[in-house]
């Protein structure tokens, strides 16, 4: 244990290689650590398979990507930084949690990335790569010092781990098996079931030769005989063994397993960031339901092959981004003007434009209700865990058939590269979609047969003898004839809007989260419910008379939100996007721009909504909620 | 994909079909409109190939020529500017039973859906593609559009076009997997008919560039050339498109081998003559919705797999 080693200072890594924390075993409810290294040096790897590994053990589990923006960046940079934060808990675990207390890092730089975001914890135990203090390159070493000297601010434990030197007495390209030497010192500190382990890597390398998973084997053994030998603590996270079946994957897998669960079985897409994993899962299975993920030659060709294909009865989704998404309003808005059934699953990232393109944010939600030019009624679903993404598909696509509209999923960079356990599904075949009605059509009906009371119709597909009519962007009459009449214009307006709001009614009211009434009502929405609720649970126990409400449906809203609401004393949506400081120079009360669920329930429901908006690009942490709970509360 | 469709196809159907059957609302383009000869072409063509007017899908973009399948007793899609090919991509990808066809003017396909256009030829989807091209843009009132020859005044370019225009027929040549590429005239309708025709015989995309009239904003380009039939040059052979009426009709034929490509786009050059009739063909190209086209499940299969895959992720 020590401050910042200094390469400078005499046999350096001698001095830092067996270290004494004195911390012996502790066993903690829940714990989190992070893996990094440079981009492809399997960082990746070794903490997906701790996270997985744990959830095998019955521990909950969530772990979370850090990803550079490029492939392959410079090594030994910031920007190269690639790995995994993990949390693993006794319970269910719902978030990323806050900063961490453990690190292994690759090397100095990338620990330098993760300390410059306040990822890690003031008291964090660092396991470090003792390489680069002893670099013959005098420039690297100078580097390290740079780094340390940055570093020292913080009470950091440094432990020195000769990872590279371990790994090249077991394969002779050190970046093919640091991380499996890391996974080995995890597998000890955190007292992990070396037999699943084992197990994991066996199927992870199950289509290479033999040799290189007994290689794998090997690290693993070796690592936890390195911390074994040198570590003189643990920290023991008891493990619940599950009562029921679980599963593990992130929040695109749920969305491509619920897809082909919803019967869903064209996916169009175009290459974007952070949504084209789901189109990568898809590929990789389609062919067993059946299914066609069509990679487009843009944006726009990928929203109107999928509304073709919807169009003539097939269900079919399309997925994108932020930029994607902009570039598919128009198309967005001839779904919804001929009322042909769509489901879109936007992946937010950090915006506008280009933005942040591997990071959470939640700033497409006013663009996904009001972004195309007109009036466009639809319904926006934002799931709130991986799970829900899964079950979300068949609500989505059922919702979109029945109300010939289009359904915007909302999720984000959190849930998509976000990894926990959830109960294993269990599948009922009317999650499918069927065939397509070909049956002929009754000749009293026409194509837009508007009921007046509920704005619902019943569309005639491609096939249907008798129901020949040509569906326009234009605005039509119940026969789909192009007309201008104001009369008319404003019934079709006034029909596809009431059937949202009918949708709505079948709603339930959202139930707050702690109590039914109090001090503060903490509102969110999407992937930050785990978070919120646990800072909600916090301020509980200390005394705080908070409560959390989280939206799943952003249009139509849930009814009962303005009666949940009146009973506490302060409003205030949390979310991923920004907001203006109202201590910022130049804001006022007037000009000062809210968070955009902010300003949605203040139009829509007249309520003095605070807003609390940041854009950090990484996942609230509970703690800082807290804090933001603590600072908001109403004095008395 | 899923077969069940094709079998509700396959039932006997005793209908006979008449031109007239396929006749949706009066048109409402301007007199002397090359698109109303058109449009009585297809309807023939669709009597003649007895399509079945609930399996028959016209998909369209904006403009006038976009009006056409409201004109029409078929299923028709009215999209929006440019993006007809991968709305019509979409519905052929997942209904092989249905018999497709996209519509679209020079404006639609070659400017602002020329991604659509290049990448469409490229998927050699199973559809008829009707390039009404009359060299400038009409319901938004005269602008330029990429095949408005250079120097022509319009709104936008009122010191004339700047820019040569492009060959719709030499760009479609020029990308990968081209397979029936042709051009034809609306004041021919025999040729036009024929054409047509070759189209529904072809398996793949078949683009057809149709020299199209309009009488409000370049009735002087057109006309020039109805007026002088021995601009027009027969491209005739065996293996091409033929019809009788129109070889004794026009004097200047020449016999091309569609299979010839490099002849083909040799005749894109063709400075002294129109060219019309068959291009290129090529029959053996894959189409996309063959490709793409998957195995038929039942749901019971579908369910095993996911829990093949529910396996998979098992902790």
């Amino acid at each position: 244990m020590s401050t910042s080693p200094s390469a400078s200072s005499e046999g350096a890594q001698e001095e830092y290689v067996k270290v004494i924390t004195g911390l012996g075993d502790q066993t903690f409810t829940d714990h989190s650590c992070e893996v990094v290294s440079d981009a492809g040096e399997g960082a990746q790897k070794c903490g997906q398979g701790f996270g997985s590994l744990s959830a095998k053990m019955g521990n909950g589990a969530w772990t979370v990507e850090i990803i550079p923006a490029e492939i392959e960046p410079p090594p030994r940079t910031p920007g190269s930084t690639s790995g995994v934060g993990i949390r693993i808990g006794q319970n269910k675990v719902t978030n990323a949690g806050d900063s961490v207390k453990l690190v292994i890092a690759f090397n100095e730089q990338v620990l330098l990335s993760r300390h410059r975001v306040n990822s890690l914890a003031d008291d964090c135990i660092i396991l470090i790569d003792s390489k680069w203090s002893v670099h013959k390159n005098p420039k690297v070493v100078a580097e390290w010092d740079a780094a340390m000297e940055e570093m020292s601010t913080k009470g950091y434990q440094w432990i020195m781990v000769p990872l590279e030197d371990e790994t090249l007495k077991i394969v002779e390209n050190p970046k093919r098996g640091k991380n499996m030497f890391a996974l080995g010192v995890l597998c000890h500190i955190y007292d992990r079931d070396v037999e699943i382990a084992k197990d994991q890597i066996a199927m992870a390398f199950r289509k290479k030769p033999q040799a290189v998973t007994d290689a794998n084997h090997q690290l693993l053994e070796a690592g936890i005989a390195w911390a074994a030998e040198n570590l003189d603590f643990r920290f023991l996270v008891p493990a619940t063994p599950p009562t029921s079946e679980l599963v593990v994957m992130n929040g695109n897998e749920a969305f491509g397993m619920g897809a082909l669960a919803a019967g869903i079985d064209v996916c169009a897409m175009y290459p974007i960031t952070p949504a084209s994993s789901l189109s990568h899962y898809l590929a990789e299975v389609y062919d067993n339901f059946g299914g066609v993920v069509h990679q487009a030659e843009d944006e726009i060709g990928a929203i109107g092959v999928a509304l073709g294909a919807s169009y003539a009865g097939k269900t079919a989704m399309t997925i994108t981004s932020g930029p994607g998404l902009a570039l598919k309003a128009e198309f967005i808005g001839l779904a919804l003007m001929a009322e042909i059934p769509l489901v879109v699953i936007n992946v937010q990232r950090g915006g506008p434009s280009t933005g942040l393109p591997t990071k959470v944010e939640q700033s497409d939600l006013l663009c996904v209700l009001y972004g195309q030019p007109g009036d466009g009624p639809k319904v926006v679903i934002a799931p709130s865990t991986i799970e829900e993404c899964f079950h979300i598909m068949t609500t989505a696509r059922q919702i979109a058939e029945t109300l010939r509209t289009t359904v915007f999923i909302l999720s984000d960079a959190n849930l998509a590269t976000g990894v926990t356990p959830f109960e294993r599904p269990k599948l009922e075949a009317s999650w499918m979609a069927g065939p397509p009605d070909q049956t002929p059509v009754d000749p009293d009906s026409r194509p837009y047969e508007w009921d007046l009371d509920t704005g619902l119709s019943k569309r005639f597909i491609p096939g249907q003898r008798g129901g020949e009519h040509t569906v326009t962007g234009l605005n039509h009459d119940e026969n789909s004839t192009v007309n201008y009449e104001p009369q008319k214009n404003e019934l079709a307006h006034a029909m596809r809007s009431r059937k949202i709001a009918v949708f709505g009614e079948t709603l339930n009211a959202p139930i707050p989260h702690g109590g039914d009434e109090g001090d503060i009502l903490i509102i969110g929405w999407g992937s930050t419910r785990g978070s919120i609720e646990e800072a909600v649970d916090r301020a509980r126990a200390k005394g705080l008379k908070a409560s959390s409400l989280h939206l799943t449906f952003l249009s139509p809203l849930q009814p009962g939100i303005s009666a949940v609401c009146e009973r506490f004393k302060k409003i205030l949506a949390v979310e991923i996007n920004y907001s203006d400081d109202p201590d910022a120079p130049h804001i006022t009360k007037d000009n000062r721009r809210r968070g955009q669920l902010a300003m949605l329930l203040r139009g829509q429901l007249l309520i003095d909504c605070g807003s609390w908006g940041k854009v950090p690009g990484a996942p609230l942490q509970p703690e800082l909620l807290l804090k933001v709970i603590e600072s908001n509360i109403p004095k008395a | 994909m899923d077969t069940s469709l094709l079998d509700i196809s396959g039932a006997p159907d005793e209908r006979v079909f008449k031109a007239n059957d396929y006749k949706g609302p009066a048109a409402r383009w301007c007199p002397g409109c090359g698109d109303f000869s058109i449009l009585a072409t297809t309807r023939r063509f669709l009597e003649s190939e007895q399509l079945v007017p609930e399996k028959t899908l016209f998909v369209s973009g904006i403009g006038c020529s976009a009006r056409f399948p409201h004109y029409l007793k078929t299923y028709g899609f009215h999209g929006i500017h440019g993006r007809a090919l991968p709305l019509a991509l979409g519905a052929k990808m997942r209904r092989p039973d249905l018999n497709v066809f996209v519509v679209m003017g020079d404006g639609d396909c070659t400017s602002i859906g020329a991604g659509h256009w290049i990448h469409g030829v490229r998927y050699n989807t199973n559809l008829t593609v009707l390039l009404l091209d009359n060299n400038i843009y009409g319901l938004t009132k005269k602008q330029t559009s990429p095949t408005t020859p250079v120097k022509y005044v319009t709104n936008t370019q009122p010191q004339g076009s700047y820019l040569n225009p492009l060959h719709p027929i030499a760009v479609t040549l020029g990308v990968a997997n081209a397979s029936f590429v042709a051009q034809t005239a609306d004041w021919i309708p025999a040729h036009l008919l024929a054409t047509m025709k070759a189209a529904q015989k072809h398996k793949g995309l078949s683009f057809i560039r149709i020299l199209q009239r309009c009488p409000k904003w370049t009735v002087d380009i057109m006309d020039a050339k109805v007026k002088t039939p021995d601009e027009m040059m027969i491209l005739n052979h065996e293996n091409g498109i033929t019809d009788a009426k129109v070889q004794k009709m026009y004097k200047n034929q020449m016999e091309h081998d569609p299979s010839d490509l490099d002849a083909a786009r040799a005749l894109t050059d063709m400075t002294s003559h129109i060219p019309l009739g068959l291009f290129y063909k090529n029959e053996d190209i894959p189409t996309y919705d063959e490709l793409r086209r998957g195995k038929d499940f039942t749901t019971e299969e579908k369910m095993a797999n996911i829990e093949i895959e529910f396996d998979r992720f098992a902790v």
